[in-house]
């Protein structure tokens, strides 16, 4: 069955993309719904992610899976003391002063790594575990894609319970529904802000981490895949986790297949679909009607 | 009840708002300087005419983004419109005539924005945002796509465009005509804005962007207003794509995308929004600035814009402008009497 394998193997790369986008992009989608803010530095933390991860493995000799640990706390260190000293005089800012802000924050990352590490494309080696192919059963896949839907499928899991299960979750839940009652109600908001900030951009950085190997690694990664991941966001809803995960498949399963049989307008029916689902529903697929 | 009849007529707040859209004795300077620039720097022409058109660009973001308050990433989709409007007519031979042509490329960037506009502006905040951005994502794709007609990424180039009024060719290598057209069609299309913005529909954008909700309740048709707004906004922009294909003699996919888009934006705001004015002093700014610089230390130039950014966010909303108004009032502040 020739048709079969060529679904499968498609579903498979496409649902691996969708992994990593909705690694990179489920920390944007919950910053935004929790704190109304317009965050396009985002692909700059998983830019910046990526390349500390990338570097950790070359120069300190790290295993790939302690390096996207270092990469995720650097990042969520980092972010958060951003989110500190300077986002959080911009909460109550209008609209276009988040915008201006996170494209200025973009541009001074992408300075910033290309005077520190240069223009060029930063390779990115993966252990010998995950090369090669390994055997589904039905069809024989890239081992690294199948690592990456397993490790997408646990953190999703892992997100998804402590957004439903665990107080903080309930509390970030109650502040996206309504934060005003939820801060009458002693919720500590600010503290919220800065641990959810912290926790999305050391998602985004480990999500760099995750799509270098075929998303590739340079300096403009912060604003080449912006509108992806705003993409995912917006069509899944803010502040949902599941709707964001959705999404991500939704895109990532397309992406990859209209660019395989459809390389010329694969990306225009992205937007065009985007388009469309966002005037059927302004708050996306999953989003709630009120906000 | 006329105005004159009422008791309240020569109250200074109501001498200061009926004197609003008086022209203010500084205004000419800006015209001035820029005609004394053709006869100063003749060898910076093609600068100053690139100048003019970014100005131009940044008044047409002004109106929509400044008064109306609609936050778009989008703008260069109609700037792009403008531009291979005139592009693919005067490449096919159906019509290279340049003040028709402006006219033609008004036309079609104001008939996209107001589509675009009566269903994109029934949203608002971040999904306008990414309709905005998605809307011109599209046309570039399709511009991409269309090869046969638009040249795809190459663009198209040697545009033949026919002498101004029958006599003055465009020269791209001593631009002289090209920068006294697009000084005369920036004028033109900057009285129209500032006749509008001062004019009751200014008035109602200015409330719209304030307090929607009360426009609303006081009976102010608030999307129409803003769809108008929006489309003719489109239609500025789309003169200033369409007089940049002019003065270049070509068209690419460059018109089209995100990275002009938010120049035009980061030059505006670098100015100061909403105050018509602030679109001249960001793009001399601006262009002053990457003229010389970008080309030296691109990297530092990208840097020290991004931080340029961050402060202006931070500390200077209102951006140059702002900051000379604020100067401006401290030195003419109540001293208290010795």
């Amino acid at each position: 069955m020739i048709f079969g394998v060529d679904v499968a193997s498609m579903l498979l790369g496409g649902v691996a993309a969708g992994m990593v986008l909705f690694i990179v992009s489920v920390g944007l989608s919950v910053t935004m719904g929790l704190m109304g803010f317009v965050n396009l530095a985002h692909g700059g933390f998983a830019m910046l992610g990526g390349y500390v991860i990338a570097l950790t493995m070359k120069y300190w000799g790290l295993g790939f899976v302690p390096a996207l640990l270092v990469g995720f706390v650097a990042i969520a260190a980092l972010s958060a003391v951003l989110e500190r000293l300077l986002y959080s005089r911009l909460y109550r800012a209008a609209e276009l002063d988040q915008v201006l802000f996170t494209i200025g924050l973009v541009l001074m990352m992408i300075a910033s790594v290309t005077v520190l590490v240069g223009p060029e494309n930063q390779p990115l080696a993966l252990p010998a575990f995950l090369r090669g192919q390994i055997n589904l059963g039905i069809v024989q896949y890239r081992t690294y894609s199948v690592a990456l839907i397993v490790v997408g499928i646990l953190i999703v899991t892992g997100l998804w319970l402590a957004f439903d299960r665990t107080r903080t979750g309930a509390q970030i839940r109650a502040a996206v529904d309504n934060r005003r009652m939820a801060e009458s109600l002693g919720i500590n908001i600010g503290r919220l802000f800065t641990l959810t900030f912290a926790f999305g951009s050391g998602m985004a950085a480990l999500g760099g981490g995750l799509g270098a190997e075929f998303l590739g690694l340079d300096p403009q990664y912060a604003l080449k895949y912006l509108v992806y991941f705003l993409i995912v966001v917006a069509v899944g809803g803010l502040g949902r986790v599941t709707g964001v995960f959705y999404a991500a498949l939704l895109i990532g399963v397309l992406d990859f297949t209209l660019k395989k049989y459809l390389p010329q307008g694969g990306t225009a029916f992205i937007y065009a679909l985007t388009i469309l689902l966002l005037l059927w529903r302004p708050h996306g697929l999953f989003g709630a009607k009120t906000t | 009840m006329t105005p004159t009849e009422s008791p309240w007529a020569d109250h200074p707040a109501a001498v200061a708002l009926a004197g609003r859209h008086r022209l203010r004795a500084w205004e000419p300077i800006p015209w001035i300087l820029a005609l004394a620039f053709y006869f100063v720097f003749p060898k910076y022409l093609g600068f100053g005419t690139e100048l003019l058109i970014t100005i131009l660009f940044a008044v047409s973001l002004d109106l929509v983004l400044g008064y109306a308050g609609i936050v778009t990433l989008g703008q260069a989709a109609f700037f792009g419109a403008g531009a291979y409007t005139v592009g693919i007519l005067a490449k096919r031979g159906i019509w290279n005539e340049p003040i028709t042509g402006l006219v033609l490329a008004a036309a079609v960037a104001a008939a996209i924005g107001l589509g675009s506009g009566l269903v994109l502006l029934r949203t608002g905040g971040l999904t306008l945002l990414m309709l905005t951005l998605c809307t011109m994502a599209l046309l570039e794709e399709a511009a991409n796509l269309a090869h046969d007609y638009t040249g795809g990424f190459d663009g198209l180039d040697s545009l033949p465009i026919a002498p101004l009024l029958g006599r003055f060719e465009f020269n791209p290598l001593y631009p002289t005509t090209q920068y006294l057209y697009v000084l005369a069609v920036l004028f033109v299309c900057f009285v129209f804005v500032r006749t509008l913005v001062y004019s009751p529909f200014g008035q109602s954008l200015t409330g719209i962007r304030e307090n929607t909700l009360r426009m609303h309740a006081v009976g102010a048709p608030v999307r129409g207003r803003l769809v108008l707004c929006y489309a003719l906004s489109a239609a500025i922009a789309g003169v200033a794509g369409g007089i940049w294909a002019q003065a270049n003699a070509y068209v690419n996919l460059g018109t089209l995308g995100l990275d002009r888009a938010a120049t035009v934006l980061i030059i505006l705001v670098l100015g100061g929004y909403g105050r018509l004015y602030g679109a001249f002093v960001g793009a001399i700014a601006y262009m002053a600035l990457s003229h010389f610089l970008s080309k030296l230390y691109p990297t530092a130039w990208q840097l020290g814009l991004g931080l340029l950014l961050v402060v202006i966010a931070l500390f200077a909303r209102n951006g140059i402008l702002g900051i000379a108004e604020l100067g401006v009032r401290w030195l003419r502040r109540p001293r208290p009497m010795p």
